[in-house]
């Protein structure tokens, strides 16, 4: 199965540019089949895809040349530049070269690791086999090899190798079947169909070599549902359009193989072109640090400016005497120059506080907490054997920020799986069980399941845990029979047996599949169908009825019948439908029953389930005789075909006789609701963007808890102009915010960038809570510039925001949109090739892994198996690396402040001559040996709260987004603290050796002596520092924190010793000095009044704050010590309660059905795998047929229209009655269960 | 397809994956913070009020000999051209507790300025005669002289040694008697027995000397340095190797001689005494003041009243936070329940 994953087919979000410009823009294309030469002029892309960056040899002087880019990178380099200067050099070379090469190596090694990996995933899509027709002959080719024009043979199964255009299929006429969930999420088969004149060329590969036809058609672009060209050929045109083309991306289904002529290849391909741009992702406080790097080097400049002056104020003060007394007058002609070389010096001494260890400190950090996610088991999904994995390792503190989710449904939020849940049988429910009290018992996995042993014929995957249904069908119950019948004889879907009793449903909906299933399983099987009968198992006996009508579904009808005749001679008409349309349209004996089924409708849709109400009807013969002359005449008819054939319908669904109610469940992933309750909690605006239409994406939205009864309104976006968008638009607004405030927002509108914040005042003022619902054609024209303001506005004023039918490229503009004029984290999950570009919009891309597809988590920053392994990445992941993060940022700044600043203070007193206090190897080791591990150690496993008071206080992730913990006035704070620390450092050893001596008399005030005292002093500091920041002292901090400060003590003696002086004598002059000061006394008296002195005004402003100004995390940290203290408590889970009372009206396919498809037989296949005689479709039902594809492909485009225009008026009768709350005017009120 | 029961890919489970590492969650709660405060500031001040009464107890005997004023001893001897000797006196009531060590001060002087502390030569002064004929870049511009011949010691800290030297009378029924001072050791002697090291070339040390030339200002060569004491020499001479020794701030005091031996090992009995001082060194070109000090020490080394004061400033503070912290805590502080 491996070879079937798409991830072969994007492999890594390289640095490619799909729209690529490199041979002009091209304005229209030639491709002639069968013919390289030709084609080979034009330079179309070929099929290979690079996204790797280096090779072998171009890898050291590019990636040398990437990495001098980085400023930090760069400045290290002049520093070094500056340092061989030797009237400058008060440093030694090895002080900045030892942490670069360092520095430079990590990242190289990280970037060479990436890309083998790149090169790898690359070679494995290109690699990939399609069989091509090359001169005359089938041959298996590389997938990169395969050019424009050439011809492929693709078989059941196999993905598309890039975009064909389709000649001819296995399938009767051209017909074959897609699936193209990879592209727009739909996970239902669609059908293309070749043109005749080249589906006759069937599989005859010799007159496939000859097929010469040259399509001049659209040059490559995104729109995935549209494509212009013609194909000439034998002197002849053919228009060619969307219909006739397979995209890369796609998969084959249902078909055994079918002929293709490569129009577009490789990057050039829809689906390469819609994976929109790939950006590097920067995390805001990488874009913060870059900030704050050019400050710290500006204020660096400053103080080089400042002891530049001091020097030659001094030189010409000072100086000028001590030099003729020195013999130096020569060397130094004027104050000024000297003060010039002053400069430079300083800005080498001084260079550390832009710390060079940051960036690829912060880099490995972010790898560790990448690892972490990789590692986490509770991230695990073990069904799939997926573990979260994170994909870019730059981004995790992000996680810790994020304000705006941006969810796909199918496949994210729900498991597009439809169960069969419960029904409603004349009036009795089954589905729930009971114990013995009569108390309704919860549903786990370990309840038992209904033994249906007695069916050979059954699903081992369907489940269904009322015994009671099988019993009531085992003493034939005739209404229950009847139920099940309907379900097996009143649909559209294709049986496949594979072997004998292996059946496979094709259905173009999966709430069909699970109806039919259910059917099944419950002893009426459907097993096989021709155009004109359908053959069922009843109880194992095979019964085959003459399918004599087909009323098919379409979204105004709301329902869908057939009319069939049982072996016995009698004509019934079975119909299922949304109940408020099937009730309209009983037989009024059915009140009672009526009622009663309204009531389980209502119980069944406040669980989320997706209802369906069935009826039946027996027809008199001569009644049905007539009506069926009737529709054959109708459907003959060219003018207003569609309006008579729907009357006609009507007609014949009078006075059913009501069956039940079916409730199927669209399986949410697991803990949605809940997940989404706690980022809710959390303050995360989660919008859903679906390709799916708004129903169905309105139903999940309240069963996932979304949407809510009690939410005071709805509103429903899908006007078709502008002018109506900005309408609804508005209105919508002028209700959340009420007239008087409405005059407040239009100032907003004006005055964009100046009121955010006056504007997010409001979204937290707004307590009622309100939903948007906006329709794909309606946020085309929100999305326009003069609207997307008030889009936004309206949106951000919403809890709930729901977009459907929207383009993968709208989704991408959604958030777009919000990333632009929200300064807010967004954060997009999804799982299909659709979600790509808003994955790749968005700050941070989530891909759920393990469906079949890997588009999505290809593209992803981070993926996981589940959608609510959302909640643990972003409040436990994320909130934990965005504290370590910026208290790893603080600490740093903080403690190269301390550091480097002392040499400020001394040189007031050294005659601004650029003297370091330190050693130098103690400058070059400060900050790669004795002060970066406990930093990494904090950065790596601090926890200021555990995970599970993360997850049970979501309010702790709000300082993440409102970026509390690392800003400019933290990074203020910060770096004051490192400026008094390190004036405390000074003048602390400055007072006590200003006339020092030792206990024995000798003098202890010089220049190693107090550099090594300072230096102690500083470590021991710094030391104490990070151990006050560290919340969660596991053995790695202790060892490190404890272990640097040894390391310290080692290396300083061992730098001291006199076996190291003996070998250089010039490299360590500081021979003995810590042996002759770290004795004294008088010294360590020293160290422990400066470092008291400097860490207890930090200790006491912490414990004030948290006394005074206590956060929530102090207090939750005190709650965790307290239950630590306790012991364990059993802690309760919160569960979150579905409110939801809406009705789902119906539970059904997407487009309309395949009634026609089946009815004209056009899509039966020869009889080979059945055994029943197929009698011949009479002649004018083909003729009906003939027209079902251009019909079914016309209409698609309207239905969505068509069910917007109901919700509009929808909505405006909702809106009139104020006591509903109904978004739906057609569904009815219900109460709250 | 996979199989279901294959769990390939889950990650382990062990408390460092996981992040369950067991862990120290110290909390800054008032139990800890208020009374370590307390201990902190109680600590200090028995410290400081240790560090101020031994600092009090040290006697220091400071004059400043720079000659700077008309009046003042050495005030003829400001030119220092031609030798002068110049005698400063004083008197001690009580008897000056030893062992007395003698130091000699000088301000103003930037001992610790970049250029003039480089400009030396690590490898010459341990002996690597291969310095000798080529020093090191650093020292310029003592590094040859002007007939291109290499200085020995080179570079400015070697040739600005301090040379005054002092002798100190005990003026005894008005006779001067000598007080004899000790010079031995007065360097580290990780200075004096590793760092410096002589060279010795045909068995003298002379010899190593050839073809090089004395520092400028140096009255005779190095190997010449103390003409009483020939083991004195060379570059392991204890005034030299004091000297080397940088002090860190412009304001400094090196330690001269010790008073040890004789009638003195006590100390300095009560009475007059008479410093001589050959003055050589120029100080009041760039306005620097030249000082000698007697001092006596104790455990915590020479008088020096910063710490004593720094920890009783800093013990009071923080019991001063302590009381403070306390209130606010008592005031202020949340209740536990409320989240």
């Amino acid at each position: 199965m491996a070879e079937r994953w798409l991830w072969l087919l994007i492999p890594w979000r390289g640095a490619w540019t799909p729209r690529s410009k490199a041979n002009g823009q091209e304005e229209e294309r030639h491709v002639r089949a069968n013919d390289r030469e030709y084609n080979e002029r034009f330079q179309y892309a070929d099929n290979r895809i690079k996204t790797s960056k280096y090779n072998f040899f171009t890898f050291l002087p590019i990636n040398l040349f990437e990495q001098f880019q980085r400023v930090a990178n760069a400045y290290f380099l002049v520093l070094l530049i500056l340092q061989l200067i030797p009237q400058i050099s008060s440093l030694s070379w090895f002080t900045t070269i030892v942490p670069l090469v360092l520095v430079l190596a990590i990242t190289a090694v990280k970037d060479a690791t990436d890309d083998y990996f790149r090169h790898k995933s690359d070679q494995q899509v290109n690699t990939r086999q399609s069989q091509v027709l090359i001169k005359g002959k089938l041959q298996n080719e590389k997938w990169m090899n395969v050019r424009v024009g050439d011809i492929i043979k693709l078989e059941n199964n196999q993905f598309v190798a890039a975009d064909l255009l389709l000649l001819s299929s296995s399938e009767p006429c051209g017909l074959c079947y897609i699936e193209t969930a990879e592209l727009d999420g739909e996970t239902n088969l669609k059908v293309r169909q070749a043109l005749t004149v080249t589906s006759d060329l069937g599989t005859d590969v010799s007159r496939l070599a000859e097929f010469n036809g040259e399509v001049i058609c659209e040059p490559p672009n995104n729109k995935l549902d549209k494509f212009m060209g013609t194909l000439y050929w034998k002197d002849n045109k053919f228009p060619l359009d969307n219909e006739k083309m397979l995209l890369r991306g796609c998969v084959l289904r249902n078909t055994e193989w079918c002929f293709g002529m490569v129009i577009f290849a490789g990057l050039q391909t829809k689906l390469m072109q819609n994976c929109g741009r790939t950006k590097f992702k920067r995390t805001s406080i990488d874009k913060l640090m870059n900030t704050l790097v050019l400050w710290i080097f500006g204020f660096l400049i400053c103080m080089g400016i400042t002891l530049a002056i001091g020097n030659t104020i001094w030189e010409e003060r000072v100086g000028r005497n001590f030099w003729s007394y020195l013999l130096w007058d020569e060397l130094l002609s004027s104050p000024v120059f000297s003060g010039f070389l002053t400069f430079w010096s300083y800005i080498i001494i001084l260079n550390t506080v832009v710390p060079i260890s940051l960036y690829v400190s912060v880099e490995v950090l972010r790898l560790g907490h990448s690892y972490f996610i990789n590692w986490d088991r509770k991230m695990y999904y073990s069904k799939r054997d997926t573990p979260a994995e994170a994909r870019t390792t730059t981004l995790n503190e992000e996680l810790g920020q994020v304000e705006f989710i941006f969810s796909d449904k199918t496949g994210t939020l729900t498991q597009n799986i439809m169960v069969f849940n419960k029904c409603s049988i004349n009036g009795k429910t089954y589905g729930d069980i009971y114990d013995e009290f009569g108390h309704k018992v919860d549903i786990t996995e370990k309840t038992p399941c209904v033994d249906f042993s007695f069916n050979p014929l059954m699903d081992r995957k369907f489940r269904f845990h009322d015994s009671s249904l099988v019993e009531a069908i085992k003493l034939e119950e005739p209404l229950v029979q009847e139920f099940f019948r309907l379900l097996a004889l009143c649909h559209t879907v294709m049986p496949e047996e594979r072997s004998e009793g292996e059946l496979v449903y094709q259905a173009q909906s999966p709430d069909e599949g699970a109806l039919v299933t259910a059917a099944r399983n419950f002893g009426f099987v459907f097993r096989a169908r021709t155009p004109e009968t359908i053959t069922l198992y009843e109880m194992g006996q095979p019964v085959t009825y003459q399918l004599l009508a087909i009323l098919d579904f379409n979204n105004v009808r709301k329902r869908m019948s057939v009319i069939v005749k049982n072996p016995k001679g009698q004509i019934k008409l079975y119909s299922k439908g949304a109940d408020t349309i099937l009730f309209d349209r009983l037989d009024p004996c059915n009140e009672e029953l009526m009622y009663t089924t309204s009531e389980h409708l209502n119980e069944f849709a406040g669980e989320g389930l997706r209802t369906l109400a069935l009826a039946y009807k027996d027809l008199d013969e001569d009644v049905f005789d007539e009506w069926m002359k009737k529709l054959l005449f109708v459907s003959t008819s060219l003018e207003n075909r569609e309006e008579r054939l729907g009357a006609l319908y009507e007609e014949i669904e009078q006075g059913l006789m009501l069956l039940g109610a079916t409730a199927i469940e669209d399986k949410l992933q697991e803990g949605v609701p809940e997940t989404i309750a706690c980022l809710t909690l959390a303050n995360i605006k989660i919008w859903v963007l679906t390709g799916d239409k708004l129903e169905t994406a309105m139903n999940i939205g309240y069963s996932c808890n979304m949407l809510r009864d009690d939410m005071n309104e709805v509103f429903i976006i899908s006007g078709h102009t502008s002018l109506e968008v900005q309408q609804e638009l508005r209105s919508a607004k002028e209700r959340i915010m009420g007239p008087s405030r409405e005059k407040l927002g239009s100032g907003l509108d004006e005055d964009k960038t100046d009121m955010y914040g006056s504007d997010s005042v409001f979204e937290e003022t707004i307590i009622a809570e309100y939903a948007l619902i906006i329709n794909g054609h309606s946020l085309a024209h929100a999305l326009e510039a003069d609207l997307e303001q008030m889009l936004l506005d309206t949106a951000c004023l919403c809890k709930t925001v729901i977009c459907c039918r929207v383009t993968p490229l709208q989704k991408a503009q959604v958030v777009e949109l919000v990333k632009r004029h929200k300064r807010a984290v967004t954060l997009a999950i999804g799982d299909g090739a659709n979600d790509v570009s808003m994955i790749k919009t968005a700050h941070i891309g989530v891909g759920i892994s393990g469906q079949e597809g890997m588009q999505a988590v290809l593209a992803s920053d981070y993926s996981f198996a589940q959608f609510r392994y959302l909640q643990r990445l972003l409040l436990v992941h994320g909130r934990w690396s965005y504290h370590r993060m910026c208290t790893f940022l603080c600490y740093f700044f903080y403690k190269n402040f301390a550091f480097t600043l002392v040499h400020f203070w001394f040189g007031f007193l050294c005659g601004f001559s650029a003297q370091t206090v330190y050693d130098q190897w103690f400058i070059t080791l400060f900050n790669i040996v004795y002060t970066s591990l406990p930093v990494l150690a904090m950065g790596l496993f601090d926890q200021d709260v555990n995970e599970h008071h993360s997850l049970r206080y979501p309010s702790l992730y709000r300082p993440g987004q409102l970026n509390l913990m690392f800003n400019k006035r933290k990074f203020f704070t910060c770096t004051l603290q490192g400026i008094c620390t390190s004036f405390v450092l000074f003048f602390i050893p400055y007072g006590a050796f200003f006339c020092a001596v030792r206990d024995d008399g000798s003098h202890i005030s010089d220049q190693q002596a107090f550099a090594v005292t300072i230096a102690t002093s500083l470590v021991i500091v710094v030391s104490v520092q990070i151990g006050l920041d560290t919340n969660y002292w596991t053995a790695v901090n202790h060892f490190f924190i404890w272990g640097s400060l040894a390391v310290y003590f080692a290396i300083l003696f061992a730098m001291h010793s006199d076996g190291i002086f003996s070998i250089f004598p010039s490299q360590f002059p500081f021979i003995g000095t810590a042996r002759n000061s770290l004795m004294q006394k008088s010294v360590w008296l020293v160290i422990l009044l400066t470092t008291v002195v400097c860490i207890m005004p930090m200790l006491a402003i912490r414990f004030l704050r948290a006394v005074l100004y206590p956060s929530l995390t102090d207090k939750v940290r005190l709650l965790q010590q307290a239950t630590r203290r306790q012991g364990p408590q059993e802690q309760n889970l919160r569960r979150v309660r579905r409110t939801s009372s809406r009705r789902s009206a119906y539970a059904f396919a997407h487009q309309q059905g395949y009634g026609e498809l089946i009815t004209s037989g056009k899509n039966m296949r020869a009889p080979t795998s059945s055994n029943f005689v197929f009698p011949v479709s009479p002649p004018g039902r083909v003729n009906v047929a003939t027209s079902w594809i251009d019909s079914m492909l016309k209409k698609k485009g309207d239905t969505s229209n068509a069910v917007a225009m109901e919700k509009t008026t929808g909505v405006a009768s909702g809106t009139e009655m104020s006591d509903r709350t109904e978004p739906q005017g057609q569904y009815t009120q219900t109460e709250e269960v | 397809m996979k199989n279901e029961g294959e769990m390939a890919n889950r990650p382990d489970n062990t408390a460092f994956t996981q992040q369950r590492l067991p862990a120290w969650q110290p909390v800054l709660s008032a139990g800890i913070v208020i009374p370590g405060f307390v201990l902190i500031g109680l600590a200090f001040i028995g410290i400081g009020v240790a560090l101020f009464v031994t600092s009090q107890k040290i006697q220091v005997l400071e004059t400043d000999y720079t000659g700077a004023e008309q009046g003042s001893p050495c005030y003829d001897c400001r030119d220092t051209s031609v030798p002068c000797v110049c005698r400063v006196n004083f008197s001690l009531s009580k008897l000056f507790e030893g062992p007395v060590f003698f130091y000699y001060g000088l301000s103003n002087y930037f001992q610790n300025y970049r250029q003039y502390g480089s400009s030396r030569d690590d490898d010459q002064l341990s002996g690597y005669t291969s310095a000798f004929t080529s020093p090191s870049e650093t020292c310029a511009p003592y590094q040859y002289n002007s007939q291109k011949k290499p200085i020995v010691p080179c570079g400015s800290v070697a040739n600005s040694m301090f040379n005054d030297s002092f002798k100190l009378y005990h003026v005894v029924n008005g006779q001067p008697r000598p007080v004899p001072l000790d010079g031995k050791g007065i360097a580290w002697w990780t200075d004096y027995n590793i760092k410096y090291r002589n060279p010795t070339v045909n068995g003298t040390l002379a010899s190593a000397f050839a073809d090089t030339v004395k520092p400028i200002n140096w009255p005779r060569p190095a190997y010449d340095l103390d003409t009483t004491d020939p083991s004195n020499n060379g570059f392991q001479n204890q005034d030299f190797i004091v000297w080397m020794r940088r002090a860190a701030l412009p304001n400094f005091r090196k330690l001269y001689r010790r008073i040890t031996e004789g009638d003195y090992a006590n100390g300095l009995p009560a009475g007059n005494y008479t410093l001589e001082i050959t003055y050589n060194y120029p100080v009041l070109a760039f306005d620097g003041r030249k000082k000698v000090v007697f001092s006596n020490v104790s455990w915590m080394g020479g008088k020096n009243q910063f710490l004593g004061i720094a920890y009783l400033v800093i013990g009071s503070l923080c019991i001063v936070m302590s009381v403070v912290m306390l209130i606010v805590y008592a005031k202020y502080k949340f209740p536990e329940d409320e989240l």
